[in-house]
């Protein structure tokens, strides 16, 4: 008996030990980063009105488009700053994701790199009772094309050129189309390896939709989130493209442009007509984007349709914008007043104006205009 | 661990020393020294080739020891013993190309997780860190972990126990073989396929929001075979002299099972609950359809995202950027040392147990 | 092992006459909660069948390809078009990669550890290879990635190149190794330990009365492997073998972090691409809706027939070993 009790002691002892340790560990934990450990604090992010925060609490969370998971980082960043009382929570995957999670009430609002389909539109009238999912968009920015090829540091091409690397029809680096477009650079010999995403991504549709347009002979597929064409291979979200165009020679992949700035990976120009090829910069793709309209003018929806074939000078005409989703009328109770605030960062000057520096493009001022006007109004 | 039935392997006959009973044999070094010139010459024919991967330089030098040590010994001494050193050194080239890959899984694991790996990482979370920048923490997912793997604990080990009193205690007929047969069918569930079954009950159909409780309740389904098996083993050898002893006493099974036969068999039974859980630990296919993943920290398992440890490595490892690998690989260090810490004092308590619940 | 066995138990004398009624109740309650805990397993694995079932019939019943021959995973598509070939395919290739790699080796260790290592250096080494064990697969995963894939290229243009002409190792298509014989390689390291700990177990369990007599007729080590070790163990290795064959198939975050995937099936072993059930649920599942779920779930449940039968096998196997070496238990 004796024996017995001194286990029992133990083995309490031992859970005492466990429950006690957890209760350590929860105390000692700090979700304070603002002053990394060597020194160099990144950039304090600008506090804006901490009015904009009313009624804004509790946990928010978001998921898609990984395209503007680095805007979205930065944004969270100011946000919280801003209004200390929320958590924004946004999981950076695929807008295919997002849109599923948000028609299904996972979250509060999601990220997609392309607009709402008539179908999910319909879908998303079950978790917006009274209401639909809308399209708002948030920021815009170059879809870049990453390149690896040892000795080669500038390379242009054109979209047939693009289109037949990314289907499989140009094997290799010094392939007499892409010689001809690089006069004066030394092309090897290596072999092209093209990356796609492996799952679907509102970026690869972005792509498709411009090569379809401007290359129409070469790239006959529907332009879809889910990679059309045979051949290449597959990394999944556009960090992992980016990561695999970094290790591997010879290789080309298509991300947001933010992924290449931070990796030091080199940009594809491209030739699109105008009389000098066009470098993907931010500036540049304001130029595209600026001439982009809104699909529905009347509505709350704000969609917009870009003007992918482009010949004016210095416009990049590869770019995406990106969405924010949300429902007009119906959205949660409890998460509401922080999607609108959150939302209000986004689209104020001080969340637009933290972008730019970062490889996106803001969002022309009027429609800006429009998509403030639109935020208020949800419901 | 039985290792004790180990066979003493008899000084043979063929070791060089004078015997006049045996034909000359390869003395005693031979192996040593095959094997030092088979290095020898492999590193050389790899450089004089000019072969890049030294696994190439190690394969032809395993290839030589092999050849060199057959045709040595079957010179020397006969066919049959040459055979025999064959079979050992090609046992001794299975081992050696085992341990290469296992080793260097742990090293590099050690080297780039050592890097980033300290106090801070350990007590921050990933608040406000984006994904290409350097800094932030594991905090957040490792205290997800703890939380889920506990609430894990706390369902499968008390349904799991009573499953294996039942088993060895209660059970016969064909709802005990049913049950032994589908534990044991149990093991083998694919982690995902767990995941997916607490997804479409308690996610679809429930409708319950993504939570670390979620992740608990399919790694719970992962646990709970385990445990039964390994709990099963500890009370089959509880000696059948102490429950005959305390029936004889008067006092009901129950009691006898609680009082006796349980307490005799403790220390196995933590150590099958703890190695549970250390398998548990790393699962991540589960975790990833049903927890969501959060960058900040929620102390709140039954509500809410929540991160994990084998989550964390594989969110880190998708953005793909040398800060967030070495993130990923440091997280990967935290989470075998929690591993094997977890499997240290399962063994340390086996040990510390084992001379009780000896025969 | 066990010096008592449960049937033993069973004959226990009932509880003597005068016990305390409350004895007697609570005999029936912890027999009643012990008896319903294994129910409840029961119940567990009867609705795992049951509810995977439920939900991929709802997908099966709209899939517009052929569930077993598609070449495409397009479930969210309209019309939702699906088909598990490529991922059985895969699977299935992948792990008999892994089997036909680390079978071998892990019986070489498993020998090594029983009867061929100094006997300071077994117990440590048996010891090592159990903590392998229980190294977690999202770690073999990113190493495999990083670090397994960059440094194979030596060995796989070395296979194409000395042995194209076998087909399986002819690279038609480039890029780096992130092919199901990557994906099978890495199965094979991650398999090892557990077909190692198993195999070795059942090794020592060979009577030693066999061995010291082979030794005695003046058979060499290998000698006595050959005729008393490996017959003995035969049934214990294949076990143990459909043991780590069970986890190869169900293997995700390993598989996810090192392929490539594409909805192909190609006889090109080097190439890269292909899929595997877990993965295709690890990689599609995030962007999945409620249907394409549905259709995740279908290809879940194969690969839960798949892992079942294997598993159920081994445990067969393992039973009647049981049986027949019962007397020397």
């Amino acid at each position: 008996m004796k024996l017995q009790r001194k286990n029992r002691l133990r083995a309490s002892a031992l859970g005492a030990l466990v429950v006690s340790g957890a209760l350590v560990l929860t105390a000692c934990g700090s979700d304070d980063n603002s002053k990394p450990k060597d020194g160099n604090t990144t950039a304090a992010a600008p506090k804006g009105d901490p009015k904009a925060c009313e009624g804004a609490k509790g946990q928010l969370l978001a998921s898609g488009s990984s395209a503007q998971k680095n805007a979205m980082d930065l944004w969270v960043n100011g946000y919280m700053a801003t209004c200390p009382g929320v958590q924004v929570n946004y999981k950076s995957s695929s807008s295919g994701e997002g849109i599923v999670a948000f028609n299904q009430g996972t979250v509060g609002f999601a990220g997609s790199d392309s607009a709402l389909k008539p179908e999910e539109v319909a879908d998303s009238k079950k978790i917006c009772k009274t209401g639909q999912g809308i399209n708002l968009p948030m920021v815009g920015g170059p879809i870049a094309i990453g390149f690896n090829v040892s000795g080669v540091d500038k390379l242009t091409l054109d979209a047939p050129t693009l289109a037949k690397i990314f289907n499989d029809k140009i094997k290799k680096w010094d392939d007499a189309a892409i010689a001809k477009l690089n006069p004066g650079v030394k092309l090897p010999s290596t072999a092209i390896q093209a990356f796609h995403r492996s799952e679907d991504s509102g970026t690869t549709q972005n792509l498709g939709k411009y090569l379809s347009k401007t290359a129409e002979k070469d790239w006959t597929y529907e332009p879809e989130k889910k990679w059309p064409a045979p051949g290449g291979q597959a990394a999944s979200g556009s960090a992992g493209v980016a990561a695999q165009v970094k290790q591997v020679d010879g290789a080309i992949g298509y991300f947001e442009l933010s992924y290449a700035t931070a990796q030091s990976i080199k940009t594809v120009d491209i030739a699109t007509g105008a009389a000098a090829p066009v470098q993907a910069t931010p500036e540049n793709a304001s130029k595209a984007i600026a001439a982009a309209k809104i699909v529905d003018p009347a509505g709350k929806d704000l969609a917009l349709k870009l003007d992918y074939t482009t010949k004016a000078e210095g416009a990049y005409p590869l770019v995406l914008v990106t969405y924010e989703i949300v429902c007009d009328k119906g959205n949660k109770a409890e998460t509401l007043p922080s999607v609108k605030s959150f939302l209000n960062y986004t689209a104020s000057d001080a969340g637009q104006k933290l972008l730019s520096e970062k490889g996106y493009a803001p969002i022309p001022a009027e429609i800006n205009a429009k998509v403030r006007e639109v935020i208020t109004s949800l419901s | 661990m039985s290792h004790a039935l180990q066979d003493p392997r008899p000084v043979k006959p063929r070791s060089s020393a004078p015997s006049s009973l045996t034909r000359g044999g390869l003395p005693r070094w031979a192996p040593a020294a095959i094997a030092a010139l088979s290095a020898l010459l492999g590193a050389g024919i790899g450089a004089v080739a000019g072969l890049e991967s030294r696994m190439q330089w190690g394969l032809i030098a395993a290839l030589l020891f092999v050849g060199i040590t057959y045709t040595a010994s079957s010179v020397v001494e006969n066919r049959r013993q040459a055979k025999d050193r064959v079979a050992t050194s090609l046992v001794w080239v299975c081992f050696l190309l085992a341990v290469v890959p296992l080793l260097s899984l742990l090293g590099v694991t050690i080297a780039r997780g050592i890097k980033v790996l300290d106090g801070y990482f350990l007590s921050h979370s990933m608040a406000g860190v984006a994904g290409f920048a350097p800094g932030g923490g594991v905090y957040h997912a490792l205290l997800g972990t703890i939380e889920q793997v506990l609430l894990a604990t706390a369902i499968a080990a008390p349904i799991g126990l009573l499953t294996a009193v039942y088993l060895v205690e209660y059970g016969r007929g064909r709802l005990a073989k049913a049950v032994t047969f589908f534990v044991d069918v149990m093991t083998g569930i694919p982690s995902i396929v767990a995941g997916l079954f607490i997804l479409t009950t308690w996610t679809l159909m429930l409708e319950q929001g993504p939570s670390g409780f979620a992740g608990s309740l399919a790694l719970s389904i992962l646990m709970m075979p385990v445990v039964v098996r390994s709990t099963e083993e500890m009370l089959k050898l509880v000696p059948n002299e102490l429950r005959e002893a305390s029936l004889a006493l008067g006092v009901p099974k129950w009691r006898t099972i609680l009082k006796v036969v349980l307490p005799t068999a403790i220390g196995g039974i933590s150590t099958g609950v703890m190695l549970a859980v250390a398998r548990i630990a790393g699962e991540t296919a589960p975790i990833m359809l049903l927890v969501f993943g959060n960058p900040l920290i929620n102390d709140n398992p039954f509500e809410g995202a929540q991160s994990s440890l084998p989550l964390y490595i594989w969110e880190q490892y998708k953005v793909g950027s040398e800060d967030s690998f070495d993130r990923a690989w440091a997280a990967a260090l935290v989470l075998i040392a929690f591993v094997m810490i977890l499997n240290l004092v399962a063994r340390g308590i086996a040990r510390w147990k084992a001379p009780k619940t000896g025969r | 092992m066990a010096s008592t066995t449960p049937t033993q138990m069973d004959t226990a004398p009932p509880v003597v006459s005068g016990a305390r009624s409350t004895g007697r109740a609570g005999d029936k309650i912890f027999s009643g909660l012990s008896k319903g805990s294994g129910i409840l397993l029961l119940t567990i694995m009867a609705s795992i069948a049951v509810f995977l079932t439920y939900r991929a019939t709802l997908a099966l019943s709209e899939n517009e390809g052929n569930f077993l021959t598609t070449f495409d995973w397009n479930a969210t598509g309209n019309p939702p078009v699906f088909g598990i070939a490529v991922l059985l395919y895969g699977t299935v290739v992948s792990s008999i990669i892994a089997m036909v790699i680390a079978v071998p080796i892990a019986v070489g260790i498993a020998l090594f550890i029983s009867h061929y290592a100094p006997r300071k250096l077994a117990g440590p080494l048996a010891y090592v290879v159990d903590l392998l064990a229980a190294v977690p697969s999202i770690v073999y995963g990113i190493w495999g990635a990083l670090f397994l894939v960059p440094y194979l290229g030596g060995l796989t243009s070395w296979l194409n190149q000395y042995l194209s002409f076998t087909y399986i190792f002819d690279k038609t298509q480039v890029g780096v190794d992130r092919s199901l014989f990557t994906v099978g390689i890495l199965l094979a390291i991650m398999i090892l330990p557990i077909v190692t700990s198993v195999s070795r177990e059942v090794f020592l369990q060979v009577p030693r009365m066999n061995e010291e007599a082979a030794l005695a007729l003046g058979a060499t080590r290998w000698e006595v492997i050959r005729m008393s070790v490996l017959p003995f163990g035969r049934s214990g290795v294949i076990s143990a073998s459909m043991l780590g064959l069970g986890r190869a198939l169900g293997e995700t975050m390993a598989v996810a972090t090192v392929l490539s995937p594409s909805f192909l099936i190609s006889g090109h072993l080097l190439d890269p691409g292909g899929g595997t059930f877990a993965q295709n649920i690890a990689a599609k599942f995030d962007e999945a809706n409620e249907f394409g779920r549905d259709a995740l779930i279908a290809s879940g449940l194969v690969l839960f027939l798949l892992t079942l039968l294997v598993n159920g096998a081994a445990r067969m196997i393992i039973a009647r070993r049981k049986e027949y070496s019962g007397a020397n238990a």
